[in-house]
């Protein structure tokens, strides 16, 4: 199985982390995984703002690059909604299509398409809670959104409990919107920071020290509030603890807080 | 008219704890009974898909309905008329009541006459009116709009509304107690109820088989209006029709499970004639639902106006609807604004962060998101974007065109994070450092790792 590994901009640049562990994990699957090199960026900076005059050059840049593969494995689930629903410059060839289907978050493509069983070399023993982002929550349905009443599943958590040890909880208000929105927290910052301060004030009044998410965005956008306020908490992306690096991370950082 | 600033307005009331606690909780609140009493339903995904399906196939028959609505509403004797716009409706309004010689009028909540403009077009013509619903009533004392389509005061605290009533009607300002504000209201009210020369109220649903306006309240505002005095008049968008009334139950079930999480609103109310000894008229609206029908944002005049949406909505509980400075706000108002007017309401779909969660309470499921992308893209068409986004997103464009162009910007961005002074990166210059720490830089970008650590 062919696997193009694409690292959306901003995961490269400062979350570096995120996509080691997830290039990594996909390794241990006896998988063809190349890195695509050349591409840079799915192009939701622009459409999110609504430029997508200014994303068409991106989208189509991208999407020439992710021609040729299997599968296309992205760490990153607000970027793989992008590519899987919003690229509306691009034309629709059947090629494109194909691409589009076959483009998945590291949360799906281990669920749904290896669908893992078992991760022999994780280790977690800790409580962690599971934030799902709203775009792997709500447009990827990689867990039930609290909204709907429908029977209730999640892969995140799934996986989760795959990882030794891994104590899996969530925040009182379990599926609300921590603020990122993709250029939101940018543009709104009042509003963006407040919903980030409620998102880790819920944490720290539930315990947790740990938080993991399919979305590194949100993590970041958490992990810098809480810092800002003074509220002790450590991010993961979820691949970090599902290759077994978050353990590592918190070894080396002097043992659990 | 100047442009809305929502994000500006939406700060202030951030900055105000005391009052974006509470309306934060009692909106979380009434979200946490919509899934709760929800739940209790196995059917309520089906009932969801079945309200969107009626409400399409009604709007895509629309005139054929309308017409055999007001044959059937003409034939009870109710007296039907056409309004092309708000202007329209107000100067009908204004009409019937100068011919009947009406001074004071007590009305039911309506969100149609509030985007109209009624009450200040009836009070400068020196008609009074009285609103009936106590929330709304409390808006109208205070001069301001309802802040929320269902709970129109959800913004204030008991001891505003203590100050308030003190200032307005003479009651204690030190009592906060509910019952005793509610007494105050009680009396002061009952005189006008007793005295009003006309009633109004809104509509929630018209059906077109039998020509019955629905009318659904929680204290029976709509109820007093139209029963006591001797005038009814009643106003509807032309979208509220449903075609039988054997649908009404489905709409029913869901409207008040949808806003408050209770299974049914106090009062369900059926007007299909006047009562003996009464005159009754009904204003059939479009004002500009006809075009938009005919827009890419079609699925808005689903809308039975619940409310759900602003329960859930992260940015709206934080920031208030009187943040939109609009008739309609948060997610609904958003997309359904600017088509009113662009340029005044070019900046409110830019306050959502995508999180998707109103298109999943929505009980006609509008795809509030996806308009709201569409909002952007049109707004952006027409020129109506912020300098400063477009000067950013030209920026971003050209560095995220390729990876030659990213490599090249994400060195210049970490050689920042790393040798910028923090005074500089957490300055003002720096919205993001307002709330957050800047990013930690890390040691080498997942591009060099792959180098360092592939052999070619
Ligand atoms: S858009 Fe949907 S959730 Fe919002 S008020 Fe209308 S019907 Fe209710």
């Amino acid at each position: 199985m062919r696997i193009g590994f694409f690292v959306p901009c901003y995961v490269d640049m400062l979350a570096p982390q995120a996509a080691i562990s997830s290039y990594e994990l996909l390794k241990r699957f006896d998988l063809d995984v190349t890195y695509i090199e050349r591409a840079s960026c799915c192009g939701l900076p622009m459409t999110d703002m609504g430029y997508e005059r200014k994303a068409c050059a991106i989208e189509n840049n991208l999407v020439e690059q992710l021609l040729g593969y299997d599968y296309i494995v992205i760490p990153s689930g607000i970027c793989t909604d992008q590519i899987r629903y919003h690229l509306d410059s691009v034309e629709k060839t059947p090629e494109v299509k194909r691409i589009l289907e076959t483009t998945h978050d590291i949360v799906d493509f281990l669920h749904d398409v290896l669908q893992v069983k078992s991760l022999p070399w994780a280790r977690f023993p800790h409580r962690v809670a599971l934030h799902n982002g709203c775009h792997s929550l709500r447009f990827l349905h990689q867990a039930r959104p609290s909204e709907l009443m429908i029977p209730d599943f999640s892969k995140t958590e799934a996986l989760l409990r795959l990882v030794e040890g891994c104590e899996v909880g969530y925040a009182t208000r379990r599926d609300e919107c921590c603020g990122f929105g993709g250029t939101f927290a940018i543009w709104d910052e009042s509003c963006a920071g407040q919903q980030g301060l409620d998102k880790v004030s819920d944490y720290a009044r539930n315990g947790f020290r740990y938080v993991t998410s399919a979305d590194f965005s949100c993590l970041l956008h958490q992990q810098c509030t809480a810092r800002k306020y003074g509220v002790d908490i450590r991010t993961f992306y979820i691949a970090e603890i599902l290759n077994g690096d978050a353990e590592k991370a918190i070894i080396k950082e002097g043992g659990e807080k | 008219m100047s442009q809305v600033n929502q994000v500006k307005l939406g700060a202030e009331f951030i900055a105000d704890t005391p009052h974006r606690v509470s309306h934060d909780r009692c909106l979380w609140e009434a979200r946490m009974r919509r899934d709760r009493t929800a739940s209790r339903i196995p059917e309520w995904e089906e009932m969801r898909a079945l309200a969107s399906q009626i409400k399409l196939h009604t709007l895509s028959h629309l005139d054929s309905y309308l017409s055999r609505f007001e044959e059937k509403l003409t034939a009870n004797g109710i007296h039907v008329h056409w309004a092309e716009d708000a202007e329209a409706h107000n100067r009908i309004v204004y009409e019937i009541f100068r011919s009947h010689g009406v001074k004071t009028v007590t009305k039911g909540k309506s969100m149609l006459m509030d985007e109209c403009g009624m009450r200040e077009y009836l009070s400068e013509r020196g008609i009074d009116i009285y609103e009936a619903d106590l929330g709304e009533r409390i808006q109208q004392l205070d001069n301001q709009r309802p802040s929320h389509i269902v709970m129109p005061a959800i913004h204030k605290l008991r001891g505003d509304v203590a100050r308030l009533f003190a200032d307005k009607l003479g009651s204690d300002p030190d009592i906060d107690d509910p019952h005793y504000l509610n007494s105050v209201m009680r009396e002061h009210m009952r005189k006008h109820y007793i005295n009003a020369d006309a009633g109004m109220s809104g509509v929630n649903f018209g059906v077109a088989e039998t020509g019955t306006i629905v009318v659904a309240t929680n204290e029976g505002n709509a109820d007093i209006s139209a029963n006591v005095p001797p005038l009814y008049v009643a106003s509807m968008g032309i979208e509220k029709l449903i075609p039988r009334q054997s649908d009404l139950a489905l709409f029913i079930r869901l409207l008040s499970r949808s806003a408050l999480g209770f299974d049914i609103t106090q009062y369900t109310s059926h007007y299909t004639r006047p009562r003996h000894g009464q005159e009754m008229h009904l204003v059939i609206v479009d004002n500009g639902r006809s075009a938009r029908l005919g827009s890419q944002y079609y699925e808005v005049l689903k809308c039975i106006r619940c409310g759900a949406c602003m329960n859930t909505c992260p940015v709206f509980r934080r920031t208030s609807g009187l943040s939109y400075d609009a008739p309609y706000m948060g997610p609904i108002g958003i997309v359904l604004q600017p088509s009113y007017d662009l340029h005044r309401y070019a900046r409110l779909p830019y306050s959502c962060t995508h999180c998707g969660s109103c298109m999943n309470v929505c009980p006609v499921k509008v795809p509030i998101p996806h308009y709201v992308f569409l909002w952007r893209t049109e707004i952006v068409e027409r020129g109506e974007d912020e300098l400063m986004h477009r000067t950013e997103e030209t920026a971003m464009a050209l560095a995220l065109r390729n990876s030659t162009n990213l490599s090249h910007a994400e060195r210049l961005g970490l050689w920042a994070l790393r040798n910028l002074p923090k005074s500089l990166l957490e300055s003002r210059l720096n919205p993001w450092a307002t709330h957050h720490t800047n990013p930690e830089p890390p040691q080498e970008t997942f591009r060099q790792y792959y180098k360092r650590t592939t052999k070619k």
